[in-house]
């Protein structure tokens, strides 16, 4: 029972993937993508979480209950995010920041 | 692994416990997959817990994005990529550290924990040279802010020196629709949430070195074999996770808008 | 033939002797018996406040205390009752006591564990109360910026940090109830031969885990604001103090089902066992708490219609705030239909259960004329959200909590309290509740607000009456204190089972082993089997 004993291999692969998006978003930062230069951003960030939750924390080997309780998090992260953006986004339809106005 | 599990109960009481195993659990099995599950449940509350931060940061974000690119440009890229190297390699060495401990190499195990300790400690170096220079620049929020006086007081002499990165990206190379006393309350709003993510960060990273310097002695100890090397993956989930954190903050706090 | 019962010889109570043998112990019984008594200091504590708000409202003019007294007279009243008693009223007290019991466990997954998240309490408790006393704080227990942030001169740091600190033992008995409930059933316990009261304390660890960190955060982002001067909620520094409303609702609206949820476990519990009857759509019922939990927490902003959140989210949020009626509705509905044709008693816990019942149906539906945008225009801020909270947080929360109390005291003492007295302090409770709080939705109709000390002579009647149902409320607490205390010598011994209650925890002895059963009990029944038990009786007759 001493669990899912990955290869080193599969480490050091994680380990350059991580870095070698690390220098990615760095450099898609310096690239003009309008709007899109955030998105980017997270979606690069957001990949390299899910490397490393994966392979690292061995979710891809835990039980379903773990998987569960990883999804809920990120279910509720977002709609703490979604639900914020309902009342920021559509205040910006109606009024400005009080400080600006 | 299963198959280990189910030996161990067809031989009951014959088959010696493990002297790990609490009174209260049947298995081994049993008592690690409670582990893991509860050290998922704690870094849930650790995802919402930084989830209202990144909440606040996103609507001051949407709000003050202008000051937000301008102060995100004063923070150095080099430390800031360095750190994020540094704190992916801790990633990789506590992993390490755990498929060593995983494999019954005791050793091995002590010495990976070691280098995730002094990784740590190098990012946590970094984080005050950063500070240091925030210090420095009056960039840190509440009674001695100063936004303006980093670039437009070089009369003063001893800020010209520290005037250096910033100011390049700062003046005037585009309008702002902020005014000068806006932007200083603004930015404030950046440096506040800046320090609160980042120390808080801090925290955990100090905590969970805190933590590894206990698992390391425990290991050292002998105290984990192939059956029983749960402190060991509780202080790696715990890890990964900080270095989760901080893959956001990066690309949150210091390239808000790197392109001007 | 209860002259016959005795009192086990070995039990949990005398298992090791001594205080070192409580404070150091990980029973998860012995843990439900120190919160138990702390938490009803914080509860007197906390009421001892309330009467000195009633006290100051018996008269139109600020007579009794200043204005300044006053508002930290209701600050301390609902810091100390939400944070320190209704939070970890039921879960941490009958919850902590009863689950590994109820799903055939020795102990919760993590005991250790369930120690410190007591220590948690008692450093933050201690935290808040030495806070509270060395000056008070004045804000509220809603902490609104940017007041809480730059205005006020009191305690709002060290006060702020208790409860931050208490969060941390919310967070902790959740996160073990639900590792326990996943992986510590007794074999044959499937999911859905749990008690509902198991159910109803998932849905709630849930709701501790996921929205206690959300005011963590909140409390640490005040605190170097108002500490260090960091700019992030105060509009002079461009912050925006209605941000720091939407993450205090994030925590503090779904805190509402921390309080809720256990009780209406309890109240499950409390309907199919005097009923003798299986309880009507129990997946239905175990589904709706886990459903509570979940809507909880995208309501939040109807505490917020009138701070200036934008008219679409506002739209946006009553609707979902209706919601949350459907589920609540739900169980009241499946409570009624285990009555139907039931075979009722009026033992104690029942009567509380029937006070429960109303006081939530009526709490309930006044919250869904404050989820009406145009309503909540009218109402917000009066006595009628005043009146309406006290209804479930008292009405439904409290009562639950005793009514829980009443019913498993034989289990956790092993003793009989006195029918007599019990009874009429649980018809004291409700009727002193009722002529408490229902004149208040009254009077708030009317525009009196809430949180000030004065209030035009017009309104004193109503007021009075308030203040007179306080009084018999009070009474209505104080007599179990009295009666329970005295049981714990006095009572008749219990027996294990004295309700003939179906559920696994009366299959051991009252007061249970430290082990709870002598050995690892297997399942093989339907939860709520009254019909077989009824059937069984009468076969013995």
């Amino acid at each position: 029972m001493s669990g899912h004993v990955s290869p080193i291999s599969l480490y050091i692969t994680i380990f350059m993937a991580l870095m070698v998006l690390t220098v990615a978003t760095v450099g898609a930062a310096f690239v003009d993508l309008g709007q899109f230069n955030f998105l980017v951003a997270m979606i690069i960030a957001g990949f390299k979480a899910t490397l490393v939750i994966w392979y690292f924390m061995h979710v891809k080997y835990a039980s379903k209950l773990t998987k569960l309780t990883v999804a809920t998090g990120i279910f509720f992260l977002a709609i703490l995010l979604g639900l914020f953006l309902v009342d920021y986004g559509s205040k910006a339809f109606t009024q400005m920041p009080p400080f600006l106005s | 692994m299963s198959n280990v599990a189910a030996h161990a109960d067809d031989r009951g009481h014959a088959h010696a416990h493990h002297p790990a195993l609490q009174h209260h659990f049947d298995t081994m099995a049993q008592q690690k997959e409670a582990a893991v599950v509860g050290m998922w449940v704690f870094l849930l509350t650790e995802i919402l817990f930084f989830g209202g931060l990144f909440a606040a940061y996103m609507v001051y974000r949407i709000w003050y994005f202008d000051a937000f690119a301008e102060a995100s440009r004063s923070l150095s890229l080099f430390w800031g990529g360095l750190n994020t190297a540094v704190l992916i390699g801790s990633s990789l060495t506590m992993a390490m550290a755990v498929r060593c401990a995983q494999t019954n190499k005791r050793t091995a195990t002590v010495n990976w924990l070691i280098l995730t300790m002094i990784l740590g400690a190098v990012f946590l170096g970094v984080k005050v040279i950063e500070y240091a220079d925030k210090f420095e620049h009056h960039h840190v929020p509440g009674y001695n802010f100063q936004w303006a006086a980093a670039h437009e007081a070089p009369a003063a002499g001893e800020h010209a020196v520290a005037a250096s990165e910033g100011a390049a990206a700062a003046e005037g190379h585009r309008e702002l629709s902020l005014t000068p006393a806006q932007l200083q309350l603004t930015t404030q709003i950046y440096f506040s949430l800046y320090f609160t993510m980042t120390g808080l960060h801090a925290l955990h990273m100090i905590i969970g070195i805190g933590i590894m310097l206990v698992i390391t002695r425990m290991a050292y100890q002998g105290k984990f074999d192939q059956e029983y090397y749960t402190p060991v993956e509780m202080a790696g989930l715990y890890w990964h996770f900080v270095d989760i954190v901080w893959i956001f903050l990066f690309p949150l706090l210091y390239l808000v808008e790197r392109h001007v | 033939m209860l002259d016959q019962l005795k009192m086990p010889a070995r039990n949990y109570l005398n298992n090791g002797h001594g205080l070192a043998s409580w404070l150091l112990t990980k029973d998860h019984k012995r843990i439900a018996i120190m919160y138990l008594i702390s938490i009803s200091v914080m509860f007197f504590l906390g009421g001892l406040f309330a009467v000195g708000i009633r006290l100051e409202l018996a008269t139109p003019a600020g007579d009794f205390v200043q204005a300044g007294t006053y508002n930290k007279f209701f600050t301390a009243h609902g810091v100390i009752m939400v944070f320190f008693f209704l939070i970890p009223s039921i879960p941490a007290v009958l919850g902590n006591f009863l689950i590994p019991p109820m799903i055939g466990a020795k102990d919760l997954a993590f005991p250790r564990i369930n120690l410190i998240s007591l220590y948690i309490y008692w450093i933050g408790g201690v935290f808040t109360l030495y806070a509270m006393l060395s000056g008070g704080v004045d804000t509220g227990w809603t902490f609104y910026t940017p007041y809480s942030a730059t205005g006020s001169n009191s305690n709002v740091v060290p006060v702020a940090l208790g409860i931050f600190i208490a969060g941390f033992s919310s967070i902790l008995t959740g996160l073990n109830f639900i590792v326990t409930i996943h992986r510590m059933r007794a074999p044959g316990m499937t999911w859905f031969r749990l008690p509902l009261f198991v159910w109803a304390h998932y849905a709630t660890s849930l709701v501790q885990v996921l929205g206690t960190p959300v005011i963590a955060i909140t409390i640490v982002m005040l605190a170097v604001e108002r500490g260090l001067g960091f700019g992030i909620f105060d509009p002079s520094r461009g912050g925006d103090p209605v941000l720091f409303q939407h993450l205090f609702w994030f925590y503090s609206h779904p805190a509402v089902y921390i309080m809720i949820l256990p009780a209406l476990g309890v109240q499950s519990e409390l309907i199919s066992t005097f009923s003798r009857k299986t309880i009507f759509g129990y997946s239905f019922v175990a589904f709706s708490s886990v459903a509570i939990a979940v809507f909880g927490f995208i309501v939040w902003a109807h505490h917020m219609f009138v701070s200036g959140i934008s008219t679409y989210a506002a739209m946006v949020f009553s609707f979902l705030s209706f919601s949350v009626a459907i589920p609540s509705a739900l169980k009241v509905f499946n409570w009624a239909a285990t009555l139907y044709k039931g075979a009722i008693s009026f033992e104690t816990p029942m009567l509380y259960a029937y006070g429960f019942m109303g006081l939530f149906t009526i709490g309930g539906l006044t919250g869904l004329f404050l989820a009406t945008l145009g309503m909540d225009i009218h109402l917000h801020d009066t006595y009628f959200v005043v009146a309406h909270f006290h209804y479930i947080m008292v009405g439904g929360a409290i009562m639950g909590y005793l009514g829980g109390l009443h019913f498993w005291w034989p289990k956790i003492t092993g003793r009989m309290y006195s029918e007599f007295f019990s009874r009429i302090a649980a018809i004291l409770v409700f009727v002193g509740f009722n002529l408490t709080f229902f004149p208040q939705f009254v009077v708030g109709y009317l525009g009196m607000p809430r949180r000030y000390h004065s209030y035009p002579d017009e309104m004193q009647v109503l007021n009075v009456l308030s203040s007179a149902g306080a009084s018999v409320l009070g009474l209505g607490y104080l007599l179990p204190a009295i009666y329970l205390v005295w049981s714990l010598k006095k009572g008749e011994v219990a027996g294990p089972n004295p309700w003939g209650a179906s559920g696994l925890e009366w299959q051991t002895q009252s007061p249970p082993l430290t082990e709870n059963f002598v050995e690892v009990p297997i399942v093989d029944r339907e939860p709520y089997e009254y019909e077989h038990v009824a059937a069984k009786e009468k076969h013995l007759v």
